[in-house]
């Protein structure tokens, strides 16, 4: 116990005079995709542009930083920035125009995946690009350039983007793309928030004849026929996608689950004006018409261990690899798109440590060597990612691209109180195969990089251009995340 | 062994069980602020806790009858901290009071830093910690708010509101997920107890602190420091007053 005199109590306070706090109800605990950490932040969720530019000047008169979510997908700290303003765009979600003849759409930064592809697929049309799950808004694709299962042929969502409006902590309310600031245009998307905040995007979507898609799925027995398979298919198939059994070892390494989907074309679909209705997309919410999906992960989570994930993919590789094998079924688009939607919540089989996703980029010449080493570290290390998928890539021309002509592989790491460190040392092992490689790494998902790392494969140049523009658009440096403090630290040079 | 808390603050940090708190934590890598009231106090603590290199240790001159800087102070520090899941409350005064004496100086100056000052920064952080649904609270409290004893009448009052105030706290926001733990502690060596001679059942103030943390990371309601004292007051609080009087404590 602190002793104080009774001689001093009247004396004044040696206390320096502070700034005044910020309100206090808007406080609220922002969490990770992935669960892996949260943070106390200030929350604002404004409606219009005018919202954003007072609550960048909040952060100006508190001193405070500003992190730009929308709805919090990243696996990890993207859009977290603990103890200070977190400008949260999911209010700010309306449909501001849509050409049903053109497929041309412009949306304000908080409207999802879902929110557009419930809205034009009745006319015929779907995103040219989707992530796993639908929750995605458009504010975090640009952010993030996010990818789908057909990145190889269609590039990143931000190849779609026909322009954007950006609200930078300048002031200025930017109209961007190829043409106009062009530089700012390839900067922003891929930039993750860091540039300044999404408040329009207009972007082209796809046309299509039916509300299903054509899939093959069938089994390969190990890593280099996965890389065969997807090197024969490519050319030809519209989405390309692998699950990967982590656990199978020895000559079953890599076994895996492919499944390739086809859009159909016009007059295949006999129905088209039933299947594209948002109805028959939407994905059911029981499994056999009994058991609501909302409680699955309940029961999942009584295999949320090595042993109960050892069996659930074995089980699965051995459905698809005999019953399932070699099957050409019908999909809905969201049932084919949206995996990671299928089962509500299933991520909470991983709590209460969370998970990380452990996402690498790498050239094709390399990848097969550099996956093979990356499970086999895994399973050294007695960390076996949960689930692991497989997916072709293309290169593109934005500034912080994770895109490679190559491959990627997503590994789902559990984190538990016991083995959080073990799986950054992990990570750290795994980060150095990906470097030796020529990999690069995907800010949505990334959790365990450090600075050095994301220098190494961003490289000088493209560094610099973009800490240019940051410098340009954002002098004060108000947008930070801890992503960001992670990886570039505050000054940008 | 690595704390479960990765930021916290201790107020009434510059000596006793505060100071050797703040010790612990930061030698387990967690980043703490300290707060007092005796600047010169707090930079010698701090130089000697962060004499490693790591910047773990902040520290924040503040009286705690000030209170009405505690919001924009309390903020400050979570923001320099980059969040706080663990406080403790250690701040206590315990003037000399004679047998007959009647001072309502020193009186005022116990309710003030032992209770209002607490009041004034437990509020604040329970808003907190409420809000978004987890952290951990621990008030120093005593065994001498456990009876009203003729030798400390302001000083009993003090902790024995202590206790009731963290009581009411916990059953406030306890259901969030926050622990709020009381923790009585009997006679601790501490500068403040100097010179009131041997008392029994007297411990370290490193001993005390270890006790307090694992308490804390136990989120036990009451924790008597050492456990003995639980035993003990199990019978003085049930002796009945017409008795207690006669014992003269």
């Amino acid at each position: 116990m602190a002793v104080q005199s009774l001689e001093n109590q009247k004396e004044e306070s040696v206390s320096t005079p502070l700034e005044k706090p910020l309100p206090l109800d808007h406080l609220e605990r922002v969490e990770a995709w992935g669960m892996n950490t949260s943070v106390c932040s200030y929350v604002y969720r404004p409606t219009t542009v005018e919202g954003i530019r007072e609550v960048f000047q909040i952060a100006k008169a508190h001193d405070r930083t500003v992190a730009l979510r929308g709805s919090g997908c990243s696996y990890g700290d993207a859009s977290l920035g603990a103890e200070n303003i977190s400008l949260d765009l999911t209010r700010m979600n309306r449909i501001l125009d849509w050409s049903p003849e053109t497929g041309v759409i412009r949306v304000e930064p908080g409207a999802t995946i879902r929110n557009i592809w419930q809205y034009v697929i009745e006319d015929g049309w779907w995103l040219p690009v989707v992530s796993g799950t639908m929750f995605v808004s458009m504010g975090g694709a640009l952010g993030m350039n996010i990818h789908g299962k057909n990145n190889y042929g269609m590039g990143p969502f931000g190849e779609h983007v026909l322009a954007f409006d950006l609200l930078t902590p300048a002031g200025e309310l930017l109209r961007c793309s190829r043409e106009e600031n062009s530089e700012l245009f390839f900067g922003a998307i891929g930039g993750f928030g860091m540039l300044g905040c999404f408040v329009s995007v207009t972007l082209r979507l796809k046309r299509i004849y039916s509300g299903q898609l054509s899939v093959y799925a069938f089994a390969t027995p190990d890593l280099s026929t996965l890389f065969r398979e997807f090197e024969a298919r490519m050319g030809s198939a519209d989405y390309l996608v692998a699950w990967v059994d982590c656990f199978a070892t020895g000559k079953a390494l890599g076994r895996s689950l492919i499944h390739q989907a086809d859009y159909l074309a016009k007059g295949v679909d006999p129905t088209p004006t039933q299947t594209l209705r948002v109805k028959h997309q939407e994905l059911p919410e029981t499994i056999l018409g009994l058991i609501p999906k909302s409680i699955m992960w309940r029961f999942m989570k009584l295999f949320g261990n090595n042993w109960g994930m050892r069996l659930i993919n074995r089980t699965k590789y051995v459905q698809g690899s005999t019953l399932g094998n070699k099957k050409t079924f019908r999909q809905s688009h969201a049932a084919f798109a949206f995996l990671l939607d299928y089962v509500p919540n299933w991520k909470f089989i991983y709590k209460p440590g969370g998970l990380i996703q452990y996402q690498s980029f790498v050239p094709e010449a390399t990848a097969e060597a550099c996956f093979r080493a990356q499970l086999e570290t895994c399973q050294r290390a007695g960390i076996v990612p949960f689930l692991g998928v497989f997916k072709r890539h293309r290169k593109d021309s934005f500034l912080m691209s994770h895109a490679v002509e190559g491959y990627s592989f997503a590994l789902d790491l559990p984190v538990t109180k016991h083995n959080r460190e073990r799986v950054w040392s992990l990570a750290k092992e795994l980060n150095q195969l990906v470097l030796e490689a020529g990999g690069r790494f995907y800010f949505a998902k990334d959790s365990t990089l450090d600075s050095e790392t994301a220098r190494s494969y961003l490289g000088e140049e493209a560094l610099h251009r973009f800490y240019a523009l940051k410098r340009s658009c954002d002098p004060h440096n108000l947008l930070q995340t801890e992503l960001s403090r992670r990886l570039f630290g505050t000054d940008w040079k | 062994m690595p704390s479960v808390w990765k930021q916290a603050i201790i107020v009434g940090a510059s000596s006793g069980i505060g100071e050797e708190l703040a010790r612990q934590l930061v030698a387990q890598g967690c980043r703490v602020a300290l707060v007092a009231r005796r600047q010169e106090e707090l930079e010698r603590i701090v130089s000697a806790l962060n004499a490693g290199g790591v910047q773990n240790a902040l520290i924040y001159p503040h009286d705690v009858r000030h209170s009405e800087e505690i919001p924009t102070l309390f903020q400050k520090i979570a923001h320099d901290l980059g969040g706080v899941d663990l406080f403790i409350y250690a701040a206590g005064v315990m003037p000399a009071v004679e047998p007959n004496e009647y001072c309502f100086e020193k009186d005022r100056q116990m309710i003030e830093i032992n209770l209002l000052g607490a009041i004034g920064w437990i509020n604040e952080v329970a808003q907190r910690f409420g809000q978004t649904h987890s952290g951990t609270i621990v008030g120093i409290s005593s065994v001498a708010g456990e009876r009203g004893r003729m030798t400390m009448p302001a000083y009993c009052t003090s902790k024995a509101a202590f206790t009731t105030y963290l009581e009411a706290i916990r059953n406030r926001i306890g259901r969030y997920g926050v622990k709020v733990v009381t923790v009585k502690p009997g006679p601790v060596i501490t500068p403040m107890t100097a010179g009131l001679g041997k008392m029994p059942l007297q411990i370290t103030a490193e001993r005390a602190a270890s006790e307090i943390l694992v308490a804390a990371k136990r989120g036990r309601a009451n924790a008597f420091v050492p456990h003995t004292w639980r035993w003990i007051f199990l019978i003085l609080r049930n002796v009945p007053s017409f008795v207690f009087k006669k014992l003269k404590l």
